[in-house]
């Protein structure tokens, strides 16, 4: 004891029982940040568990591709030293034949024959018919074997093919969605125009996402200006009816429009009858009486109606915290009212556009049944093409790099807007 | 108090996510396309199967493999049996996702069915073909009663629906352009046959109205919206029987395919799932269901127990067989990724 005292300098404040007061005041900050983290460890876990997670598992889907290495590992060996010139010799065959073999057995043929098949059409079904014989054959020659069953493992493209699929990481489905694709001699090439898609997709995508925004903020700014200014008796009244189709399922909303919307229902009834589809066919805008459903008009028009809360209740916020002294300062200085509105009022709502129109723009981006209901088959978003991928075509490395475009964009945009407008101006109310 | 009440909302939001991943017990889950095909199913063999002290639940999807293979993987296997088209028996079963089916533990004679022969995987279920009707009420005298109607637009002016798949469109395209059905598949497997489909479905496409699940199909001509539409046969059948609807069905060069009845690789339920599809593969509850939907029997044993009024409407009947075709599920298998990238693309031109 008498040691540790010398130590000390005699200073040092202590507590009762002797430990210092820095060392006893750091031990209490501690467990009060402990408590504070067990707080926010639910929600951190939460989100690891459901937003980063799936999205480091679709990162990787999109570039990882281990089917060809995993279900014929021997060829991907004999493969890695093969120049690419000619169609490869005899030990490259037999580890084939025994490669086809034991998938065959293991019941994996099948995932070969369908990642090959992405790249050359009808390999499929020659992957799978190939391995079925050549499990009953025995003994070499192999290269005679495969090319007496099937002539396409005497074309160099073939070899190529399982050669460039053969590594685990593939810039294949990347590539593919942005409609591109490589060459036998590993240069990159532009997709045929007929099978070109994915870039249009993502430019029409960003197109309505942006057309909705910009209605969602011209229908709504005013509405909020009226909410935000009116006795709070009848705001709360109007308040309602904004929000109460912000409570209505989406779905449910959707479907409301598609009737509303066919052919001979509400609204065309309405048109024709008030003779402004006549008008429209009179002066050759239209062909026959207007197609509401199934259009772009309808995709923007329920998407705008489904998003329109979403914009404006940010601009309303914002609107309650602006004080109506400034305006009236603003008029008995002289300014019109239209002058102190537009130099006074509206710079100072910015903040909220900026987040209801950021809000709605990046909730459009992932726009998926709305457009599958009520828009034609060209209106289709980038969300419903990573549907069908996963669930028709059954390509996950395929949606999930039409998954990591959509991220790439959606990031790049908000980059560019946080430089524009700044994210710390961003005010949710 | 707001805060308790989000704290609230919160807890009320994770009791149900727990509640709806927890697993139904014991039962044993059939998964199945849903509308009047899985209420024939529910009918003919899950009744009759529960009632006898078994417990089955039945469950929808809409065919996606994405579903299945995403179960397998994982290890949670939900869906114990489910009812899939061709393509996903054969994609299935290559891929590992399905159980390999051992007929004698089905204790059914595999001969005895329709196709039992063509998959692995899979027991032959129902026979179904894919037609097209017509609203009688538009079309009061000389109706369409061919395929090559149903691309004529100036003597059948209107709407089309047609499924948005490439599956039947484009060997109908070809037909109607005057391809011999025997032919389709390798004039559709070059280059230029593909395009000769595009040039006939492009003559078509402003009229074309697409659907996507079955029980659109119908739902579209009731509404108007089309005069003529693609459909699977039960379907159209079904709005005609139950809802009395003024349509009929052109039987000529229907495309014919399976439904299957498949085992999810790894369920728990294995012993279950194939005692509930040897009750369902039974001959006379396969007639049953003809009772309730229009789809023809596999089980060639089940054929002369159909109700004699239910034959003519069966894709089976041989009336309805003079111009049918066999759907090929291998040539899709093998085309279908690069043909439907380009089916995609031209649908958004």
């Amino acid at each position: 004891m008498a040691a540790t005292d010398v130590v000390m300098p005699a200073d040092v404040v202590r507590t009762a029982d002797g430990t210092p007061l820095k060392k006893k005041l750091r031990q209490a900050e501690r467990r009060e940040r402990m408590r504070a983290l067990m707080l926010v460890a639910p929600l951190f876990l939460f989100i690891v568990i459901s937003f980063l997670l799936p999205i480091g598992v679709m990162l990787r889907n999109a570039i990882y591709d281990p089917d060809i290495r995993e279900n014929l590992p021997l060829t991907a060996v004999a493969l890695s030293a093969w120049d690419g010139l000619a169609v490869p010799g005899e030990e490259t065959f037999a580890a084939l034949a025994a490669d086809m073999k034991t998938a065959n057995k293991n019941k994996t043929i099948g995932l070969v024959g369908k990642r090959l098949n992405y790249e050359i059409s009808a390999l499929k079904s020659k992957v799978t018919s190939t391995a079925r014989k050549i499990d009953k054959v025995t003994a070499g020659p192999w290269k005679e074997a495969f090319t007496a069953i099937d002539p396409v493992w005497n074309d160099v493209a073939t070899w190529a093919v399982i050669k460039r699929s053969s590594s685990s990481l593939t810039p294949f489905y990347l590539l593919s969605v942005l409609d591109l694709r490589t060459t036998a001699d590993g240069g990159i090439e532009h997709m045929p125009a007929e099978r070109s898609i994915y870039v249009q997709i993502l430019g029409r995508t960003l197109g309505i996402s942006l057309l909705v925004t910009l209605c969602t903020l011209v229908l709504g700014y005013p509405v909020a200006f009226m909410l935000a200014t009116l006795p709070q008796r009848h705001a709360s009244i109007l308040m309602i009816f904004v929000l109460l189709p912000f409570w209505t399922s989406l779905l449910v909303r959707t479907t409301a429009w598609t009737i509303l919307l066919q052919d001979g229902g509400a609204l065309s009834q309405l048109l024709s009858f008030t003779g402004i589809s006549w008008l429209l066919e009179a002066f050759g805008l239209t062909d026959g009486p207007p197609q509401l459903n199934k259009s772009r008009f309808a995709t923007v028009l329920a998407m705008t109606h489904i998003q329109l809360p979403f914009t404006l209740l940010p601009i309303y916020s914002v609107m309650k915290t602006i004080s109506p002294t400034f305006m009236r300062a603003a008029k008995s200085l002289g300014a019109t009212p239209f002058h102190a509105f537009r130099t006074v009022y509206m710079p100072q709502t910015l903040p909220g556009v900026a987040a209801g129109c950021l809000l709605t723009f990046i909730l459009s981006l992932g726009y998926f049944i709305t457009p599958a209901l009520v828009g034609g088959p060209s209106d289709n978003m980038i969300a419903g093409f990573i549907d069908s991928t996963m669930n028709v075509e059954n390509n996950w490395g395929k949606a999930s790099a039409l998954g990591v475009v959509l991220l790439t964009a959606t990031l790049i945009l908000y980059y560019i807007y946080n430089k524009l407008i700044g994210i710390d101006k961003m005010k949710l109310g | 108090m707001k805060k308790l009440s989000i704290l609230f909302a919160a807890a009320l939001l994770a009791g149900t996510a727990f509640a709806a991943t927890a697993r139904a017990g014991d039962e044993l889950t059939v998964v199945s396309w849903g509308g009047a095909y899985s209420m024939s199913q529910k009918k003919a063999f899950v009744d009759p199967y529960n009632a006898a002290g078994n417990k089955v639940t039945e469950a929808e999807y809409n065919g996606e493999v994405a579903k299945i293979k995403a179960m397998v993987e994982a290890k949670a296997v939900t869906w114990d049996v489910i009812d899939v088209d061709t393509p996903t028996g054969l994609q299935g079963c290559a891929e590992g996702a399905l159980e390999t089916i051992d007929w004698g533990k089905l204790g059914l004679d595999r001969s005895k069915f329709i196709g039992g022969d063509l998959l692995d995987c899979a027991v032959p279920n129902i026979i179904y073909g894919t037609v097209f009707g017509y609203d009688t009420t538009k079309y009061p005298e000389n109706p369409p009663t061919t395929i090559f109607d149903f691309f004529d637009t100036a003597k059948y002016p209107g709407k089309r629906g047609l499924w948005k798949n490439v599956q039947v469109n484009f060997e109908w395209a070809l037909i109607a352009d005057g391809v011999d059905p025997k032919d389709v598949y390798t004039v559709l497997a070059t280059p230029e046959g593909l395009d000769r489909a595009f040039a006939k479905l492009d003559t078509i496409k402003k009229d074309i109205v697409w659907w996507e699940a079955g029980a659109q199909a119908p739902q579209l001509l009731a509404d108007g919206q089309v005069v003529m539409t693609s459909a699977w046969n039960g379907r159209l059948y079904n709005a005609v029987k139950e809802d009395g609807k003024p349509f009929k069905i052109v039987w000529d060069h229907q495309a014919l395919d399976w439904d299957w009845w498949v085992i999810t690789k790894d369920t728990p339920k294995l012993e279950e799932a194939y005692r509930f599809i040897a009750f369902a593969s039974d001959a006379k509850r396969m007639a049953d269901q003809t009772n309730y939907i229009s789809y023809g029997p596999s089980n060639t044993d089940a054929i002369p127990n159909v109700p004699t009024d239910m034959l003519p409407n069966l894709p089976t009947a041989p009336d309805n067989l003079k111009t049918a075709w066999n759907l090929s599920s291998e040539f899709w298998a093998d085309h279908k990724d690069e043909i439907n990238e380009r089916f995609n693309a031209w649908l958004a031109q």
